[in-house]
């Protein structure tokens, strides 16, 4: 990217993209605290061995006998502060390794689908023709099945399971990256430092790589945030189907699901979970809004 | 225009071809013998099995039988379902309309609500109001619906006692169906005994609805939002403000009008989000409409229905897409003349 950024115009003080992102982020009360609530999640992902205070298959069969609700209701145990399920384990910390999974799902559908997604956009960008048309069709097609619809029906092939469930859900994500990438390839293909650089002799590879892809980047990075919200949600809703990840797994939404049939007798068991993931999709949407403000010189206003 | 209403009838139609396509090399990717997968049993004798697969046409070559299956789609033919033995479409139709009522529904209640106050958080831009009806939408847009859907239960209907916690009617009542729209067919009913049943198919209506609404009406608040605080940056505001026209009037008349043109493209273009959501709602109100007898069919190992369910919405999404878009050009120049 250096090559072509020479031309710019002579700023007095320079202040680097990323440091721009960053001042305009921290003036974003919303942004900043689901930035906070990530690093929290993050942290309570890699320390859960640490901060939980069970492992998350720890069996307490005095819970079993007799239920042992959240700290605040009659007959709890303090050992169990958001209480123990109908098996007897401890919530909270079933909830601490399960911001494990989450993140994991979000990382792995955003990898595989902005991956794809670009891979489709700049190839459709920068060849046209019956390329671009057969692509942008399928991506056409993909977007009108409803993205849970078709992730099931992915699932109903694959069979149920954590690792099937990511790659339903991430294809169902590929066509928003390759629209994106495809628009922003289209706007950047015609400006003077890619025929600058065409004429210096850079192939075709290296104009789609070094030169074009980091000016898309922008449009791309928003939505990679704003889908790694909905990858959880919709990672979560396969589990709670029963579709996602499998029962002792401690996924929020397989949570859900082996807790819906006690709603009457130990609401918290539905209700701690749930909030998980509001929590942790709210933040990410948080931020995702922030870094748009941030990245989108059009909203700047 | 009429050039305009071709192009897109033109993107549209191999589009739909294409998830014809879909469709058709879905079922052939599930894992087992083809006829097994159609039938649904286990262990059928060699004879049997020849037969059934000269029956399904699954011993031609793979363009005829593709092109036998757009042949039967085009007349409404999705093949049999593997449990019921009935035709794909019929069961499609008769639980459609409980999904089509509760969609309905879904969209009164997110645009009533979201409509009126996405005005007000533009003209009151900046205001506690505003922050609380964007924190309140972003909040609504981020709800895992099914977990909403479990505490709205918890709350109104266990703890407070107030509303049904699944189906569309009590079971005190047996309703003629005729339309399928229990609201309808309730008033329809002249039975003495089923006094009474309208009400309680609007009573099971509430939590679903809102449910079902929650996402679309965070949409919409935040669609209509962004549309008025565009509109209201125009020349032609000043004007009217300089000419010293009333808020109200400036707003309900000058403004609205125009901003509603992409509001209604997005509320439009919602149909997708509420079958997907349908999905949900439908699994956890056990909801008799598409939606749940979409998961149960993976359940059951129905790829039949499966199959045939996907085909009917995405053709569903698409034609609703194509309607928000045909009316769009027709409201804005802009767009129909582009290229």
């Amino acid at each position: 990217m250096t090559d072509t950024t020479l031309a710019a115009t002579p700023v007095a003080k320079t202040i680097s993209p990323a440091h721009e992102v960053w001042l305009s982020l921290k003036a974003n009360k919303g942004a900043l605290a689901g930035l906070v609530v990530i690093v929290v999640l993050v942290l309570a992902a890699v320390l859960a061995d640490v901060i939980a205070p069970y492992g998350y298959a720890e069996v307490f069969k005095e819970c079993v006998i007799k239920q042992c609700p959240p700290f605040w209701q009659e007959g709890s145990d303090s050992r169990f502060v958001l209480g123990a399920d109908a098996v007897g384990r401890d919530l909270l910390s079933r909830i601490i390794y399960g911001s494990r999974y989450s993140l994991f799902i979000g990382t792995i559908v955003v990898t595989i689908s902005l991956a794809a997604g670009i891979l489709f956009g700049l190839l459709s960008g920068f060849f046209r023709g019956s390329i671009d048309i057969l692509t942008m069709r399928a991506m056409d097609i993909i977007l009108s099945i409803p993205s849970l619809l078709l992730a099931l029906a992915i699932v109903a092939i694959l069979g149920s399971g954590l690792l099937n469930a990511m790659i339903a859900v991430a294809i169902t994500y590929i066509p928003h990256y390759a629209r994106l990438a495809r628009a922003a390839v289209l706007t950047e293909l015609p400006k003077d430092y890619v025929t600058a650089s065409r004429v210096a002799g850079a192939g075709t590879l290296r104009l789609m790589l070094n030169t074009v892809l980091p000016n898309c980047l922008a449009p791309l990075i928003v939505q990679a945030t704003l889908s790694f919200s909905t990858a959880i949600l919709d990672a979560a809703a396969l589990g709670f189907l029963g579709y996602g990840a499998q029962a002792p797994t401690p996924e929020w939404g397989t949570m859900l699901a082996d807790a819906r049939n006690l709603i009457r007798s130990m609401p918290w068991v539905v209700t701690f979970p749930g909030l998980a993931i509001l929590i942790t999709v709210l933040a990410f949407n948080l931020l995702g809004d922030g870094l748009r403000d941030a990245l989108d010189p059009k909203l700047k206003r | 225009m009429l050039r305009f209403v071709l192009t897109r009838l033109g993107l549209v139609i191999p589009t739909f071809l294409g998830i014809i396509l879909l469709t058709f090399v879905l079922i052939r990717l599930v894992p087992g013998d083809p006829v097994e997968v159609r039938v649904g049993e286990r262990g059928i004798s060699p004879e049997r099995h020849a037969e059934l697969l000269h029956e399904m046409g699954l011993d031609r070559p793979l363009y005829v039988q593709f092109f036998d299956y757009v042949g039967g789609v085009l007349q409404g033919d999705l093949g049999i379902s593997v449990i019921t033995h009935r035709p794909v479409m019929d069961e499609f139709l008769s639980l459609f309309p409980a999904t089509i009522e509760l969609a309905i529904f879904a969209m009164i209640f997110s645009t009533l609500i979201g409509l009126p106050a996405g005005v007000l958080a533009a003209v009151k831009r900046g205001s506690a109001y505003d922050h609380v009806v964007m924190g309140t939408s972003l909040t609504g847009y981020s709800m895992p619906i099914f977990w909403w859907g479990l505490l709205l239960i918890l709350f109104f209907s266990v703890d407070l006692g107030w509303t049904p916690v699944a189906k569309r009617l009590s079971d005190d009542f047996f309703i003629d169906e005729v339309t399928g729209f229990m609201l309808i067919d309730t008033l329809l009913s002249d039975d003495p005994e089923s006094k009474g049943s309208f009400l309680s198919a609007l009573h099971h209506l509430i939590l679903p609805t809102i449910v079902l609404g929650t996402v679309p009406l965070a949409v919409t608040a935040r669609m209509t939002r962004s549309a008025m605080l565009e509109v209201l940056g125009e020349d032609y505001i000043r004007t009217a403000k300089a000419k010293g026209l009333g808020v109200y009037r400036i707003v309900a008349i000058h403004a609205l009008r125009n901003a509603l043109v992409p509001v209604v493209t997005v509320i439009g273009l919602q149909v997708g989000t509420l079958m997907g959501g349908a999905i949900l709602t439908e699994s956890v109100f056990s909801w008799p409409g598409i939606g749940k007898w979409l998961v149960e069919s993976i359940g059951r190992r129905d790829y039949p229905a499966l199959q045939g369910g996907v085909l009917v919405i995405a053709a569903l999404v698409m034609t609703t897409n194509l309607v928000v878009d045909l009316m769009y050009g027709l409201l804005n120049p802009r767009i129909r003349h582009k290229r």
